[in-house]
């Protein structure tokens, strides 16, 4: 994918951001970009600040110093919820799934950004709010079809294992369509045949959708098989970028990552 | 036997996410409202109005405005009590302000006033949760009777403190004051019930219901999806009060006539608004009004059992009756935590198999 294009089009660019809580700083001029239809992994150990990172990108943390270009434009201070209607999404490393509501609803609330109908349309449910409401419903079928969770549909995601709830969050995020998916630990706490299912289905959402992915994972044989570029931190510094090839082979980051010792 | 989806296909979105998609239960939603339109107003009695039917329609109106603030958004309120009571007085202002105005359109600008103060009184929801969001209600509670009491603006100066509900007319047939007819004022508020469930579905089933339960199950998750929860829960407080605030008009002009605000609105009816959403279900339509219906009809048909059939004194009956609804609240309680809708689905996932045990 990437390298079709001599200078691919950036979607993110990511400029000396600090982050600091009180006297610790998460993250310590950081920059990088994440390019048009790529999957750009950020690694790290423990505490690197890869998910303060990820939600510095979708707006939960401000960060101190940087900047943010989306889309060529500098971004300001937006609130998580104005950045979503911007056309990023995300999942979560513990997933923050709408328990009390089923498959089918929560990935509706996926198509809410998109809604047009106004309060007075949705009272009367007639015209703009049901015919909404189908079409969303046809997009929604899609995904629901596409990572094969049909017979689970009208099941409240609370009753759902583990796997299949990891599932559905993906389904949430893709369903608002988004330019930049920002996925933190898709695999985490799977076997390996979920993670295969799981690595299937990022890499069926970049090329069918053409989706722009940044994914957070531990598992280096995931993140070096699906990643086009990969992004190393550790303790909030960026000690490597490039392709997983450059990156496997940077002394830096196989001393501090992979924990293999020099002499 | 009857009620079973076998052979019920759904060809389209439409049809699967209607409010009744089993066909058994489609007829009989249609047979009730046939009932309660074209032959109740029949049959329907003086007694029959005031301590049943009235009760109950008011009450399914409370019950479903405080179900789609607590129940559907997760917002604890414990100050239904104090809106209804803005309702009733917002209701009582706009009678005498403006006596040529049609009693329908005073209750509907009394649900509007009611909104207003409703969403004035939501804004600490957008920094504080839970308990102690309870606790910042049961403040308007207090702060909204003492106010009705303190000001003798709102009851227009009347020696009593009370407020009175003059003669006002629908179509030339009375609906407020002791000469209205009861099939007039049954008529009156069911048609605002009929609306306003019809409403509230509408709403909880679509975009809007979404996001309030977004907000109620995880309110980060809501914000990273794009749902700001500024408005949301704003807008959740505005519709509750709305609906609670026709209830409050209902119960003072149609249905009591006249009120005293400490003794109709006090912090007890909005424990009863409570119970009654708890007890038939936190977030279903159905469930307010079978909350609403239990907590109604109980110590009616106790009383009806205990001083009429029995022959004991009403002294007897008034503590017993208490004893019994209270247990009974318990007893619901533990056996279906998540009340009589709850039950009420569990059986009809029974009937759908039944007869055949698979």
């Amino acid at each position: 994918m990437s390298e079709e294009a001599a200078t691919p089009e950036v979607l993110l660019d990511i400029r000396n951001i600090t982050l600091r809580f009180g006297g610790v700083e998460a993250l310590r001029d950081i920059s990088f970009d994440i390019r048009k239809g790529e999957v750009r992994a950020i690694i790290g150990p423990n505490g690197a600040g890869k998910s303060s990172m990820l939600n510095v990108i979708n707006g939960f943390y401000h960060p101190q110093e940087g900047e943010i270009w989306f889309k060529g434009e500098r971004r300001g201070p937006l609130k998580p919820s104005q950045i979503a209607r911007q056309g990023v999404a995300r999942t979560f490393q513990n997933i923050a799934l709408f328990s009390g509501m089923t498959t089918l609803d929560n990935i509706m609330t996926g198509r809410l950004t998109r809604t047009r109908a106004t309060m007075l349309d949705q009272i009367i449910w007639w015209g703009r709010a049901e015919r909404e409401e189908y079409e969303h419903r046809a997009r929604v079928e899609e995904i629901i079809d596409f990572l094969e969770i049909q017979s689970i549909r009208k099941t409240p995601v609370g009753r759902l294992p583990y796997g299949l709830q990891k599932r559905v969050e993906l389904g949430r995020a893709l369903a608002a369509e988004p330019e930049l998916l920002l996925l933190d630990e898709p695999m985490a706490g799977m076997n390996v045949e979920e993670k295969e299912d799981m690595c299937r289905f990022v890499l069926d959402v970049n090329e069918e959708f053409g989706t722009t992915i940044a994914l957070i994972e531990h598992d280096m044989g995931v993140v070096m098989d699906i990643s086009n570029r990969v992004v190393v931190l550790d303790y909030g510094r960026k000690i490597g970028d490039g392709t997983p090839d450059e990156v496997r082979s940077n002394p830096e980051v196989i001393d501090a990552y992979l924990g293999v010792a020099h002499d | 036997m009857f009620y079973r989806e076998v052979g019920d296909f759904k060809t389209s979105y439409a049809e699967d996410q209607q409010t009744f998609p089993i066909a058994f239960d489609r007829w009989r939603y249609y047979v009730v409202i046939a009932v309660a339109f074209l032959v109740i107003p029949f049959i329907i009695n003086d007694y029959w109005e005031k301590s049943v039917l009235l009760p109950f329609l008011v009450f399914s109106i409370a019950a479903i405005g405080l179900n789609i603030l607590t129940g559907y958004c997760g917002q604890v309120s414990l100050g239904t009590g104090g809106f209804m009571a803005v309702g009733a007085y917002a209701c009582y202002k706009l009678m005498t302000g403006f006596p040529e105005l049609n009693i329908f359109f005073v209750v509907i600008l009394s649900g509007f006033v009611t909104a207003a103060v409703g969403m004035v009184f939501g804004l600490p929801s957008l920094r504080i949760k839970g308990f102690y969001l309870a606790v910042a209600t049961l403040a308007a509670q207090f702060f909204l009777v003492w106010l009705f009491n303190k000001v003798p603006w709102f009851y227009n100066y009347s020696a009593s403190g009370q407020i009175n509900a003059p003669e006002r007319t629908v179509f030339g047939i009375a609906v407020t004051g002791a000469a209205s007819p009861s099939w007039a004022t049954y008529l009156f508020c069911l048609v605002f019930v009929f609306a306003l469930a019809w409403a509230a579905r509408n709403m909880t089933r679509g975009p809007l219901g979404r996001k309030w339960m977004a907000i109620r199950d995880m309110d980060i998750a809501a914000e990273i999806i794009g749902v700001s929860p500024l408005s949301t829960k704003l807008t959740a407080f505005a519709v509750s009060s709305f609906f609670i605030g026709i209830a409050g008009a209902l119960y003072f002009s149609v249905w009591f006539g006249a009120v005293e605000v400490t003794e109709a609105f006090g912090i007890n009816q909005s424990f009863r608004v409570l119970f009654m959403v708890i007890l038939g279900g936190l977030g279903s339509i159905f469930g307010s009004f079978a909350g609403a219906a239990f907590l109604v009809l109980l110590p009616v048909f106790l009383k009806n059992v205990m001083v009429g059939a029995l022959g004991w004194s009403t002294a007897i009956a008034a503590n017993l009756e208490l004893v019994i609804v209270g247990g009974l609240i318990v007893f619901f309680l533990i056996a279906e935590p998540h009340g009589l809708a709850a039950l009420w689905r569990t059986a009809k996932e029974k009937l759908r198999l039944w007869p055949f045990p698979y």
